[in-house]
């Protein structure tokens, strides 16, 4: 099973629930926990995993020849992305705005065109105790995450659960880290900022066709708005972490809930068993 | 005028109750929120909208179905995953048009598609220019471009002193369309290993546009010794710390009013506001 930890707002714990939920199902199979939030990714300072591997992710970029160029403009007008143009007798690729989509390479007469890497960032794999563990991280300067999310979820094992730490937003990289996935687990806070990005993030997995749950962090503070919203559109609320100094202060060492407070062990492992019941697995 | 930016790289670190608390303080500015994936500045000041924007992204590939042989040469070229069963899925999609080259039976066109919109608002604070990219759309960073764009014209209209965004977290497209050209980037930091990571990333960013930076940690007191390692760390890369906001369950009950904080109440976080606010004012 796949399983999606997302947000649509930052800081709600997202992290915080994919980490500990992945070290609540130590000694029941293999577990495999995957950073997708490759700007910023945090899964490693919680779970201190061993790297064994680094593998750089590369995006294709146009390389011209000089000596088959005519200057015909053919492959600025076909890229989208205003990634090449061609300036009297010069061909100028702009490679922080090339998708990698190949098209100028296509459409070039002369077959002027070649492609070469670029690496934008990199692929980490590793381990903390039972859990495997993928990490991708941008290359700092760099624009675009969904390349380095693509690398990360190359290495996705069908066969264990797998747990996806998807970065906040709602828009391109989201979608990129949610998708195909068979569960998506919503952590929100009780905040008009937490209702407004959970509804977002809703609208999202709905168009992802991914079924969807709630956890509610920092619960008994706020209002509850966020309560009132999963009743009405159906959603259940699958755990609630109150609002409690002694576990912002854990995070704020690195700790997850499961290694500061063994006693959520059990609340973790019934999240599992519920989502369980309530996904839907594709393939 | 000045264009100061709020930015965390770690998300939830109170950029917007900082930028909200900002735009309470200030003068004679325009105000803007560069977080279009998940804008939440507008839940604090209450805006009364007075100009609605389309922004079309990128334009998608559809496949007529009457036309299509099935011959299978746009899944072979399609290199974002975007072909599924001779349908294009628009999430996917980043409109590159490969498709549209290879079939044989001119059974691709390219479509716009509506991404979302951008606003032009009255707020007690002054004009907030705010956006909502469509849930999964592409594009975030020439959204945020477009409203930058919109509080500039603003901003010279009026003859404004400055211009305060609200960005977004991360170290990505929007972040970088936020940051760039910009005067001062106001980070927000708060005393987790977490944030401390991506605080460095965040200000490594900074770094490489060119844009100068000001921190203020945020919770300062849940980790005490996590923020004398974040000043130290500044203090060494020549940054510096503007304020110091102590952990308070005030602020998410402003937050659920629907107010700034510096308008709900007096105490220590509201005073460090009005601390971080004179530090920008004397020197932007």
């Amino acid at each position: 099973m796949i399983l999606a930890v997302a947000s649509g707002k930052g800081g709600t714990g997202k992290t915080l629930v994919a980490t500990s939920l992945a070290l609540s199902l130590e000694g029941q199979g293999s577990v495999q926990l995957l950073d997708c939030d490759v700007e910023e990714p945090n899964a490693h300072i919680l779970l201190q995993p061993t790297i064994v591997s680094s593998q750089a992710v590369l995006v294709p970029v146009p390389k011209v020849d000089k000596e088959k160029c005519t200057y015909c403009r053919v492959c600025s007008e076909a890229c989208p992305y205003n990634a090449i143009a061609v300036m009297g007798e010069n061909v100028l690729v702009f490679p922080e705005l090339c998708h990698g989509c190949g098209v100028c390479t296509y459409v070039c007469p002369e077959k002027a065109i070649s492609e070469e890497g670029r690496e934008i960032g990199v692929v980490e794999e590793g381990h903390a105790g039972e859990v495997r563990f993928v990490q991708g991280r941008l290359a700092v300067g760099e624009a675009m995450a969904p390349p380095v999310i693509r690398a990360v979820k190359q290495r996705v094992d069908r066969s264990s659960t797998v747990i996806l730490d998807v970065p906040p937003g709602n828009s391109c990289p989201v979608v990129e880290a949610v998708k195909d996935s068979d569960f998506c687990l919503l952590v929100t806070e009780p905040t008009p900022f937490g209702l407004h990005d959970l509804t977002l993030a809703v609208e999202l997995a709905t168009k992802l066709n991914v079924p969807c749950g709630v956890v509610i962090n920092r619960a008994g503070s706020g209002d509850q708005g966020v309560e009132r919203y999963c009743a009405q559109q159906n959603i259940p609320v699958l755990l609630k972490i109150p609002l409690d100094r002694r576990i912002a202060e854990m995070y704020c060492r690195g700790q997850t809930l499961v290694a500061g407070m063994p006693s959520w062990r059990k609340a973790f492992r019934d999240l599992l068993e519920s989502i369980q019941r309530l996904a839907v697995v594709k393939r | 005028m000045q264009e100061i930016v709020v930015l965390s790289g770690k998300g939830g670190t109170g950029k917007t109750v900082v930028a909200a608390s900002l735009a309470a303080l200030a003068e004679n500015k325009v105000l803007c929120d560069c977080d279009v994936d998940a804008a939440n500045l507008h839940l604090l000041l209450q805006p009364k909208v007075s100009e609605t924007h389309e922004f079309w992204g990128q334009k998608v590939a559809a496949i007529d179905q009457q036309a299509c042989t099935s011959c299978g040469l746009c899944l072979d070229v399609c290199r974002f995953d975007a072909i599924q069963e001779f349908q294009v899925d628009p999430l996917s999609c980043e409109g590159c048009g490969f498709c549209l080259q290879v079939c044989p039976e001119q059974a691709v066109t390219m479509v716009d598609a509506l991404a979302g919109h951008w606003y032009v608002s009255d707020t007690r604070y002054g004009p907030l220019v705010h956006a909502r990219l469509d849930a999964g759309q592409e594009n975030s960073g020439k959204l945020v471009t477009a409203v930058r764009q919109k509080a500039r014209a603003i901003a010279k209209e009026e003859g404004s002193d400055y211009i305060l965004s609200d960005g977004p977290p991360g170290i990505g497209c929007p972040v970088i369309s936020s940051l760039s050209g910009a005067n001062l980037a106001l980070i927000v930091s708060e005393p987790s290993l977490s944030a401390i990571h991506d605080l460095e990333r965040v200000l490594a960013v900074c770094r490489h546009f060119g844009v100068k930076a000001l921190v203020c940690i945020n919770k300062y007191d849940l980790h005490e010794g996590n923020s004398r390692h974040i000043e130290d760390y500044c203090r060494q890369a020549g940054i510096d710390v503007g304020a110091k906001i102590p952990f308070d369950t005030m602020v998410s009950d402003a937050i659920a009013q629907g107010v700034p904080v510096v308008e709900f109440g007096d105490g220590v976080v509201s005073q460090q506001m009005e601390e971080l606010w004179k530090v920008v004012a004397a020197r932007w």
